[in-house]
């Protein structure tokens, strides 16, 4: 990387929200053809210094050059225009439209105002081509995975003539073949010239792929740092700016012991339950106290199997035990009578109401056990939120805030804290830690622990299988929509052993 | 940045592929044409004279105004919205010809002055719900009330119209071979075609997909969400005046109580069409099949004799359950 001129140079920025100090005098300097981390935990403001970047939001303080040139974006369509190309954590496209459309809309081919249809495909397969990603770009963008979601959002910020892409968390849902893949990519349009600004929560990765670094803390710098010149340890100490006790007790936790658990009556327990076309019929059964985790690739079936026991789907065979008796939950209301809880994936779409406050979210779940004729009293409201606030470090620690304003790992926190105010005795996560950083993700592991040693059960989904195994008593693999083996977490068992046996579909 | 038409698309073989297998999306409109099938056959077989082509043009006759804004609130409801003020604006607008030409007017500026004044109702509820952030509901809840009132500002009677072009427009029968269709089906037809092609060929009609489909989305690929917003609302207000001075031509009079409850038949007519009222999803075909299974329920109530005209609302009501149940069923489907 030649240290030439920066091509983006953003000084000074500050946003405030209603209540909170987002950003406070942030700089940013984006090199030609560097890949440029932005690191910081959840909250520090990196989304919200994006969507300033981005044009989204509009700062309330200092000033941003583009090319040697001060601009001020009154919306993406003008940054998209002046050359910076933006794919966001949440996936920000139309599942309505065509794959060829969500690459392309906003600058279809035209000629005389009509647009032609066949060039869109031929130019939309091309880009996607380049991504190394074949399929039919007249379907349906809502009938693909979120991973090939991400991946035309991908190609749809390619197509532009872009001096600086914006890549926030573009890796959170992809594999680690699919991650390689988009590496490549962005090698290549390194190469080309473009500035990247990439954020991740993964630290291998950053060191894998960017140059240079910039840390932010609570809405303010931390500093600029080049990639080779900051030790893994010290990018988290700058990241979380505190002692990293906390962090190395969950890493040098020892691992979950098996025999100390005592296996009664099982909490729940299926038996070859399955629904067709979603999960094929299997057999797991969860103890008092016992964290069991599921581990398999992305769209093998793990969330399915959460909305089976939580009868957010219904079971088409087998049945389910609660306490050892028999029950069919008609939908997620009789699910959460027997006191079993699910923290969705999708904390946007599924879970979160983000107009209401945090308090409203956290007494959510409570007041529907409850019926909606009998309230519950303010005060026990404000008693137990102040509670779990405070329990699980929601910050800002202000109930009254609108839950959009919050970051996604606090976000996070609230979701939990709602389910956990009904006092589950099985809680379901599904992805908890996703797209949230390393702090937050030490404090959920922890607190993960904690319920169980409690008595709760925890059925835990994550993509990381270090995160399984580190939590978990027994690791249940799924492959291809089947769950393939039940591994008791014990000495022997290794992310190899576990990736061996999705590979290998159980025959390990 | 690459020359792309030289470029051999990649995948032919799963790009012919593709047309031979259904699309879900289509579903809701193949049931709304299975259904008009169907009703048709019922109609043929049991009735007299149903069979005639004319019966079917003469649906056609008498739902054009609706036609047309059937397919002004579709743009609406394609991006998410509602528009209640439609038949309030059709009112209002035959009320206006009608007073214009009483006052000696020539048609030449009765026309577009009608048109106008449709757009620019629907321009202000565009600017109101985008700029004020005001649930179009409400909005047009508002300027429903507002057109309505002004109607019998001008009069509280009915004023007839018996301005040569108008009666000579309203009298025109178009044959060929053996049937007749009036001036304003091919008006109404003219406006599907175009609204047809600007859905489907345009950047702006794409634009109003992705509204439908997840505004925030569309306002962060950079789309003028805004604009596309307020310009759906004018093209409905530009549709209902269109369609009123349609109702004109056909009611020979301007009358406040002209096209009380249309707002309501449009709606049903582009739900039953297949568009969800969610946004996002649907075809300008849909709303032209969603009016004629209204007048099909129409003819064959008429035909039958023996019922009482209300049939025709249990009916839409009944049509309309079975369509809102079929939509949530494709809709929880595809997710």
């Amino acid at each position: 990387m030649s240290e030439t001129e920066p091509v983006l140079v953003m000084r000074g920025i500050g946003k405030r929200f209603p209540g909170v100090v987002a950003l406070d005098g942030v700089d940013l300097r984006l090199f030609p053809g560097e890949v440029h981390a932005l690191m910081g935990e959840n909250g520090a403001g990196k989304s919200t210094l994006i969507k300033v970047l981005t044009g989204a939001y509009h700062h309330d303080q200092g000033d941003i050059t583009l090319g040697g040139e001060q601009v001020a974006f009154a919306g993406p369509h003008q940054a998209q225009q002046a050359g910076i190309s933006t794919v966001y954590q949440e996936i920000n496209l139309c599942p309505n439209l065509s794959v060829a459309e969500n690459v392309l809309i906003g600058r279809s081919p035209t000629r005389f105002g009509r647009i032609r249809w066949s060039a869109m495909r031929r130019r939309a397969e091309d880009l996607l081509a380049r991504l190394h990603l074949s399929i039919d770009v007249g379907s349906d963008l809502g009938t693909h995975s979120i991973a090939v979601q991400q991946m035309v959002a991908i190609a749809r910020a390619l197509d532009v003539d872009a001096k600086v892409l914006v890549l926030d968390e573009p890796t959170s849902s992809l594999d680690a073949s699919e991650v390689d893949q988009l590496f490549r990519v962005m090698r290549g349009l390194k190469d080309e010239g473009i500035a990247i600004l990439f954020v991740t929560h993964f630290l291998d990765q950053v060191y894998e792929i960017a140059d240079r670094m910039t840390v932010l803390r609570n809405g303010r710098l931390v500093g600029e740092f080049r990639t080779a010149e900051l030790s893994q340890l010290d990018l988290v100490a700058a990241m979380i700016g505190k002692e990293l006790a906390a962090l190395e007790d969950i890493e040098e936790a020892p691992r979950r012991e098996v025999a100390a658990l005592e296996r009664g009556t099982p909490i729940v327990s299926a038996e070859t339950l399955g629904r067709t076309g979603a999960i094929a019929p299997f057999s797991l059964a969860i103890h008092k106290g016992e964290v069991v985790g599921l581990a398999g690739l992305l769209g093998s079936g793990r969330t399915e199997i959460a909305r089976l026991l939580f009868g957010a789907d219904r079971a088409d065979q087998g049945r389910l035990r609660v306490d050892g008796a028999p029950v069919a939950f008609r939908g997620p209301q009789s699910a959460m009578r027997h006191r079993i809880a699910y923290c969705p994936e999708n904390r946007r779409t599924d879970g979160l109401v983000e107009d209401l406050t945090v308090r409203e979210n956290i007494i959510l779940a409570m007041q529907a056990a409850r019926g909606w004729a009998r309230p519950v009293p303010r005060g026990r409201q404000d008693e137990l939120v102040a509670r779990y606030v405070k329990a699980l470090d929601i910050r800002p620690a202000d109930p009254e805030l609108p839950v959009r304003n919050l970051s996604g790992g606090n976000q996070q926190k609230v979701l939990l804290a709602r389910w956990l105010i009904t006092e589950p005795k099985l809680m379901i996560l599904d992805e908890p830690t996703r797209g949230i950083d390393v702090g937050a993700k030490a404090e959920i592991q922890r607190l993960v622990v904690e319920l169980s040693d409690g008595g709760m059960a925890v059925l835990f989904i994550s993509a990381e299988l270090e995160e399984v195994l580190r939590l978990s008593h027994k690791v249940a693999v799924l492959r291809d929509r089947r769950l393939v083996a039940e591994l008791e977490n014990t000495d022997g068992l290794d992310t190899d052993r576990v990736m061996a046996a999705i590979a290998s579909g159980g025959a390990a | 940045m690459m020359d792309l038409d030289t470029k051999v698309a990649p995948a032919p073989v799963t790009a012919r592929v593709r047309r031979f297998v259904p699309r879900q999306k289509y579903l809701p409109v193949t049931a709304t044409a299975v259904l008009i099938s169907l009703m048709y056959g019922i109609g043929v077989v049991n009735y007299t004279g149903f069979s005639d082509t004319q019966i079917v043009l003469n649906i056609f006759i008498d739902n054009a105004f609706l036609l047309v804004v059937a397919v002004g609130m579709t743009f609406v409801i394609l991006t998410g919205g509602i528009d209640l003020s439609v038949g309030a604006v059709v009112a209002l607008t035959t009320m206006v010809v009608a007073l214009l030409l009483e006052n000696g007017w020539p048609p030449a500026v009765v026309l577009p002055v009608a048109l106008l004044m449709g757009s620019t109702i629907g321009l202000g509820m565009g600017l109101m719900i985008h700029y004020f952030d005001v649930q179009p509901f409400i909005a047009t809840l508002a300027g429903m009330f507002l057109a309505r009132g002004l109607c019998y500002v001008i009069s509280t009677d009915s004023i007839p119209i018996d301005d040569p072009f108008w009666v000579r427009v309203s009298n025109a029968q178009l044959w060929f071979g053996g049937w007749f269709i009036s001036i304003s089906v091919l008006v109404a037809l003219a406006v599907v075609l175009i609204a047809a092609y600007v859905l489907a060929y345009t950047t702006f009609g794409r634009d109003v997909y992705a509204v439908g489909g997840d505004p925030q989305s569309a306002r962060l690929m950079g789309l003028r969400v805004g604009r596309t917003r307020v310009a759906v609302y004018t093209i409905s207000g530009l549709c209902s005046g269109l369609g009123g001075v349609l109702l004109s031509f056909y009611m020979s009079s301007g009358y406040g109580l002209h096209a009380s409850g249309m707002e309501l038949d449009a709606i049903a007519a582009v739900v039953i069409g297949g568009t969800l009222l969610t946004g996002g999803s649907g075809y300008v075909l849909g709303t032209v099949l969603g009016v004629l299974v209204l007048g099909l329920i129409q003819t064959i109530i008429t035909f039958q004799g023996n019922l009482s005209s209300w049939w025709t609302k249990i009916f839409i009501g009944l049509f309309l359950f079975v369509f809102i149940v079929l939509q949530r069923v494709v809709t929880r489907r595809r997710r």
